[in-house]
């Protein structure tokens, strides 16, 4: 089937993308609209003794200027966590209130204190110059390890040792006499750094106001219009969520940084109303690196306990999670996560792993890209790789020795995740047949004759996807042409072509005439957004209990209109048919008989539709081996990539040039956190020091050579679709991968850590400190 | 105690001092040579935009981009940066690619400019375009505009470009999405499909 | 952006009479360096002094003093120059890795030298060659040009029109890119003439200057290996989020053997 599951089918959306037509929240504009400008900490601590904005009301074009002050006066509310540990039966944290507009305290520098509404964007920043703030300078901390510190600052007075929580995971109550009773154990100490999502669509929104029915209408750039629906009822503005509609069109990318509540968003839905008209903000790229929500930040001390033939005795772990000034919307999520999938792909007897999160004058971190699952892959790699060496065991080896092996499925991890499906070792194997492991020594000489060091590393991942249920509805119009309205919120990742896809297989409703509705809260009645690559999995199963539901629907309507009872009809390839006879009708006519306004009996209902639902107690656990090859100039540092290979178990695939693709954008995304991002705070001045492209440096085209992709299917039991999720798995392996490549080619020269990332600088440092 | 005049963000005293008037004493300056007059603060400027002649009042500091989003409705082209990096605003200007971001609406005065909306032959996609959907060379779209006026730039200069060619020519077009894997298939497959046809 | 009046100017003679009659005026050539700057506003000129359609000011020629390069020339015309790639190859290349296409197909030389940020690349050719630099008003030798990091001879209001270059016997560039700005955090640009050779660094933070050991040990042996053991001090150079000055310092010597091996 041309269209059907399985197939590269291209993509429906492409073409507004393409002749730019495509509709992001800065392309709409509003009769009326007003410009908002946010007001930023200067300082990372400090009390606000006063906000003077007389002034700047009073410049040309200001319709109005709003602090704190203003906006709790109005009763209005703060961002809370959308979860905390104690919400699922943890231990009690410290819950933040970041209010959107600071009130008397500032705890870092992206932190909003005003706001500036003018009539146009240039007018705002005009009159943002006018606002005098009087600010009481506090000392401050950006760093976890030094927050943990005695006599550190005191982010939130409530929080000792400025820790929310802790949680503790596993079953390693013995841990401490297996590493001492161990024959070998490996120690490290790993800092996964900060990073910044780095959207190429900077974050924005509209607030609008409809005073006649007085209901609100935000128009954002998002991965989920319910969640912020929710928020802005149930924390900010506090009325019935009837009175809110959430809207998205086209969303240029996400990556997690763009799940949850920001506080423009409450504001511009806030202050609609109180101008009376609609309120437009635009991030800036340098007000997105200062004011996004950032992802990782995690430092550990690890061990790894082995025995003499290199088997896995125990894992231990405790890490201090920047979590940031406040824990804004899913911020635990990575803290959890990181702890839940601690021992990755290997067999581990005793696992104990603990993880605090830690508050300090920086922003808040938040799910990206991998959410706390790239930080466990990458101390488990991390660990493997340094063990076998001091062990003198190869490599791949010391993996293979301590898989999960395959009939050992379903397996339950000492830290409680279930993992369902995978053949660790074919996969394995069939990656390095793809990479050419075996022709290593020719291009590792090839390299040397070009003046380069070359290293190489193979990496094994697992990573959990999906979570929460999801809702899909199947309608079809008078002419009998569908239409699904989806609770997930493609972003990038194709819904439009992948659910038609399936779509089009189960009902054989041509392709091209679905459509795809997602995105508006008035428009789809319940849904839970786009991340944790939970898409396909929870989204495509939901869509495939709708579509069962309108198959059933649709034989009580055929039999109606073929005067036959519903038993008697079999659905097959898109036609309803009455066993062993030749009548039968199309389902697109079903559709358009059953919305005549004559002829149905009304408990056949009106319209063919259907709506299905899907939850999953436990993830999916795709999982893979990546391969990378890197070449190192020795006298400047710089590391280029020149061969990555890929092959993933994402369980079955929908749709190869899809899932391809998603993998791709996650390993750049990976080798980015390895060797050039790096988010980073003055810690003299608690100033943001990477605040613009000139000194964030995201990787460009040339850093790259091609990425081989292949896939090694094992089906996946938590969902009928036998699918597991592909969106960050890349992502999650690739720094590791990268990081031990890097390394590999280094050993030579005797450096065998690096921090991340491994810029040029860094690189020769530390060539250089092994040779003094 | 600190009192501060506000600077967007930064450093206290970071920022350069700056004035808190609200409007400078500039004098108006006389009617200038060539198509450009300025009266008052606004200057009018005529170029051809996507092979339409167009006429329309600006200030000074109007950027091309913005002239092209907001005055003229052209949102295909993007802004994603501040620093002139990114390329998502890369137009044609004069047959050259260009970032819009960095160019004023006075500069380009006299131009001919062709963006993202003026490829297409209606519902027939330049080749370019046609490649970078057959090969999967855009996810989220937004750097996508700026990718395709900025491959044809290459292929204009270059038409049989080597993979690093094609990625050392893309350090200015930054994607986060897709990894760059399959922008570099389409821009090869794109460079052969305009092989033939008229450039743009 | 803060206001400003836009002005064309139709003449250099022009551009210097509206220069003087405005209270903060800047010349705009080809915008890539003072439109960002502007945008962040971290500059508020009254005027701006649109100079890029001086067709005085384009042009590359040859003449009996080397290669005349007008500074209106873009980027992307000095790298494309038959002229400059067949008797300054080396130049040619420079101008090729500035920044990236787009911002090729914009910026001026004229714009660059007149900026003088210490982390460009024209500079160091610049020097290197022992250029002459022509204003409106007089020339400029290359070595009483550059005053350090934005700082240059210019007086307020003049002109840049042209550079000299002399041809050089040999000439190259080395350069290590900054991975996020891609500016060069070290540029090295080597020339060998025969009254000796020359040895011209950017990037390090100071603003250009010359290596006079390299030079000299270059007179005896123009080659890589020559420059191999020289390592230049690193005490004044920039330690930033990219690089430390020892970094930078050791990068010279590494960037110098690169452009003596093209």
């Amino acid at each position: 089937m041309r269209f059907g599951i399985g197939q590269p089918v291209r993509r429906k959306e492409d073409p507004r993308f393409l002749t730019g037509r495509g509709r992001y929240v800065d392309d709409i504009n509003l009769s009326g609209q007003t410009r908002a400008v946010f007001l930023y900490s200067q300082y990372a601590h400090a009390i606000i003794k006063s906000i003077d904005t007389s002034e700047a009301e009073r410049a040309p074009g200001v319709v109005a200027v709003f602090t704190g002050q203003h906006y709790k006066a109005d009763g209005m509310g703060p961002i809370e966590p959308e979860m905390m540990p104690e919400d699922m039966g943890g231990p009690k944290g410290f819950r933040t209130a970041n209010m959107p507009l600071a009130v008397d305290r500032v705890r870092y520098v992206g932190q909003r204190i005003a706001v500036v509404i003018a009539e146009t964007e240039a007018l705002a920043r005009d009159a943002l110059d006018l606002i005098e703030v009087d600010y009481e300078e506090l000392p401050h901390v950006t760093s976890a390890v030094e927050a943990v510190k005695e006599g550190a600052p005191l982010i939130h007075e409530e929080a000792p040792q400025n820790k929310s929580f802790t949680l503790k995971m596993g079953n390693g109550d013995s841990i401490d006499d297996v590493i001492n009773s161990a024959h070998h154990v490996t120690r490290m100490t790993i800092h996964n750094n900060r990073l910044t999502a780095l959207t190429m669509e900077p974050r924005g929104c509209i607030g609008e106001y409809n005073d006649g029915t007085g209901r609100y209408t935000l128009y954002t750039s998002t991965q989920n219009v319910h969640g912020m629906k929710h928020v802005l009822s149930h924390q900010i503005l506090k009325i019935p969520e009837r009175n809110i509609r959430v809207v998205a069109h086209d969303v240029g990318g996400g990556f997690g940084m763009k799940g949850e509540l920001y506080p423009e968003e409450a504001i511009a839905t806030w202050a609609a109303a109180k101008v009376g008209r609609p309120v437009k903000w635009i991030s800036t790229r340098a007000e997105a690196f200062l004011s996004d929500d950032q992802g990782r930040d995690l430092t550990v001390e690890a061990a790894l306990a082995l025995d003499q033939d290199g088997r896995i005795l125990g894992l231990k772990w405790d890490g201090l999670h920047n979590v940031g000034a406040y824990i804004n919307g899913a911020g635990c999520v990575p803290i959890l996560f990181s702890l839940k999938l601690a021992p990755t792909v290997y067999d581990i007897p005793v696992v104990a792993v603990t993880n605090a999160a830690v508050f300090t004058n920086t922003a808040p971190t938040i799910p990206y890209r991998g959410a706390g699952r790239p930080e466990a892959v990458y101390i488990m790699e991390r660990l493997m790789d340094t063990a076998a060496r001091e062990m003198n065991i190869d490599r791949v080896e010391l993996r293979l020795r301590n898989f999960i092996r395959s009939d050992q499925m379903p397996y339950e991890t000492k830290t409680g995740w279930v993992y369902d499906t995978g053949n660790y070792a074919e996969t394995l194997n069939k990656c390095k047949v793809l990479a050419d492991w075996d022709g290593y020594d020719a291009r590792k000489k090839a390299s040397e004759s070009r003046g380069f060091q070359r290293g190489r590393a193979l990496i094994y991942y697992v990573d959990n996807t999906g979570i929460f249920n999801e809702r899909m509805e199947m309608r079809f119009d008078t002419d009998g042409n569908l239409t699904i309205l989806s609770g997930v919120l493609n972003h990038g990742q194709g819904h439009e072509t992948s659910f038609a896809q399936m779509a089009s297989e189960w009902l054989g409703v041509p392709f091209e005439n679905i459509r795809l509705a997602q995105a508006d809260t008035d428009e789809v009645s319940l849904g839970r957004g786009t991340y944790a690559s939970r898409s396909t999995m929870v989204g495509g199963s939901a869509l495939r209990a709708a579509a069962d539901q309108v198959i059933e629907r649709g034989k009580s309507l055929a039999a109606h209109f073929m005067e036959t009872d519903a038993d008697k009809i079999e659905f097959e390839e898109g036609n309803f048919k009455v066993k062993d006879t030749n009548k039968g009708m199309s389902i697109t006519e079903v559709a358009q008989k059953s919305s005549l306004k004559m002829g149905v009996p009304g408990h056949l209902g009106a319209g063919l539709e259907g709506t299905g639902a899907f939850w999953s107690p436990m993830p999916s656990f795709p999982n893979g081996c990546h391969i990378c090859e890197v070449e190192v100039n020795l006298s400047t540092g710089e590391v280029a990539i020149d061969k990555y290979t890929v092959v993933d178990d994402i369980g079955n695939v929908i749709n190869p040039l899809l899932a391809t693709a998603q993998i791709h954008g996650g390993v750049v995304q990976g080798v980015g956190q390895a060797l050039f991002e790096n988010i980073a705070y003055d810690d003299n001045s608690g100033q943001l020091v990477s605040g613009t492209l000139m000194d964030y440096a995201v990787p460009r085209a040339d850093c790259f050579s091609d990425i081989n992709v292949d896939f090694n299917p094992n089906a996946s039991t938590t969902n009928p679709l036998g699918v597991k999720g592909v969106g960050e798995g890349g992502a999650v392996a690739a720094t590791p991968c990268t990081m031990n490549a890097l390394l590999d080619a280094l050993s030579s020269v005797g450096v065998d850590d690096l921090p991340l990332p491994a810029t040029a600088t860094r690189v020769w440092e530390a060539i250089q400190r092994v040779s003094a | 105690m600190v009192k501060l005049f506000k600077s967007l963000f930064g450093a206290p005293g970071a920022d350069e001092s700056k004035s808190t008037q609200k409007s400078d004493p500039v004098a108006s300056s006389p009617v200038e040579a060539g198509q450009i007059s300025d009266h008052s603060d606004l200057i009018t400027v005529a170029m051809t935009v996507n092979g339409e002649k167009i006429s329309r009042q600006v200030e000074g500091r109007r950027r091309l981009v913005e002239f092209l989003r907001e005055d003229l409705r052209l949102t295909g082209t993007h802004v994603s940066c501040d620093t002139a990096q990114c390329g998502a605003c890369t137009i044609h200007l004069d047959g050259l690619p260009v970032k819009s971001c960095a160019v004023l609406a006075c500069q380009a005065d006299g131009s001919d400019i062709v963006t993202i909306e003026g490829l297409a032959d209606g519902d027939k996609l330049h080749p370019m375009q046609e490649a970078f959907r057959e090969y999967h060379g855009l996810q989220c779209g937004f750097c996508t505009p700026g990718m395709v006026m900025s491959a044809i730039g290459l292929i204009n200069d270059n038409p049989s470009p080597t993979e690093e060619e094609i990625r050392d020519h893309l350090e200015g077009n930054i994607c986060r999405c897709t990894g760059y894997h399959n922008i570099i298939k389409s821009i090869a497959a794109g460079g052969q499909a305009m092989k033939g046809q008229n450039n743009v | 952006m803060y206001k400003f009046h836009y002005q064309r100017a139709s003449s250099v003679d022009e551009a210097r009479e509206k220069y003087s009659a405005s209270d903060e005026p800047r010349y705009l050539a080809g915008g890539m360096t003072l439109l960002p700057a502007l945008n962040l506003r971290l500059d508020r000129p009254s005027t701006l002094l649109d100079i890029g359609h001086l067709s005085e000011l384009k042009g590359i020629e040859e003449n009996d003093r080397g290669i005349k390069v007008g500074a209106l020339s873009r980027h992307r015309d000095v790298s494309r120059s038959d002229l400059i790639q067949e008797k300054i190859p080396a130049l040619a290349r420079l101008a090729g890795s500035i920044g990236d296409p787009m911002v090729r197909n914009r910026g001026t030389i004229g714009g660059s030298l007149a900026n003088n940020d210490p982390a460009a690349d024209y500079p160091a050719a610049v020097l290197g060659l022992k250029a002459t630099i022509h204003t409106d008003k007089r020339e400029i030798d290359a070595d009483d040009y550059f005053e350090g990091a934005f700082e240059t001879a210019l007086e307020q209001g003049e002109i840049i029109t042209g550079v000299t270059f002399p041809v050089p016997e040999d000439a190259g560039y080395g350069r290590l890119a900054n991975p996020a700005s891609r500016f060069p955090l070290i540029g090295v640009f080597v020339a060998k003439f025969s009254d000796g050779p020359r040895v011209a660094v950017t990037g390090a933070g100071p603003g250009v200057f010359r290596v006079s050991e390299m030079e000299e040990a270059l007179s005896q042996n123009w080659s890589a290996e020559t420059v191999k053991d020289i390592s230049v001090s690193g005490q004044d150079f920039s330690t930033d989020l990219h690089a430390s000055a020892e970094y930078r310092a050791h990068m010279i010597t590494v960037m110098a053997e690169r452009a003596l091996s093209q």
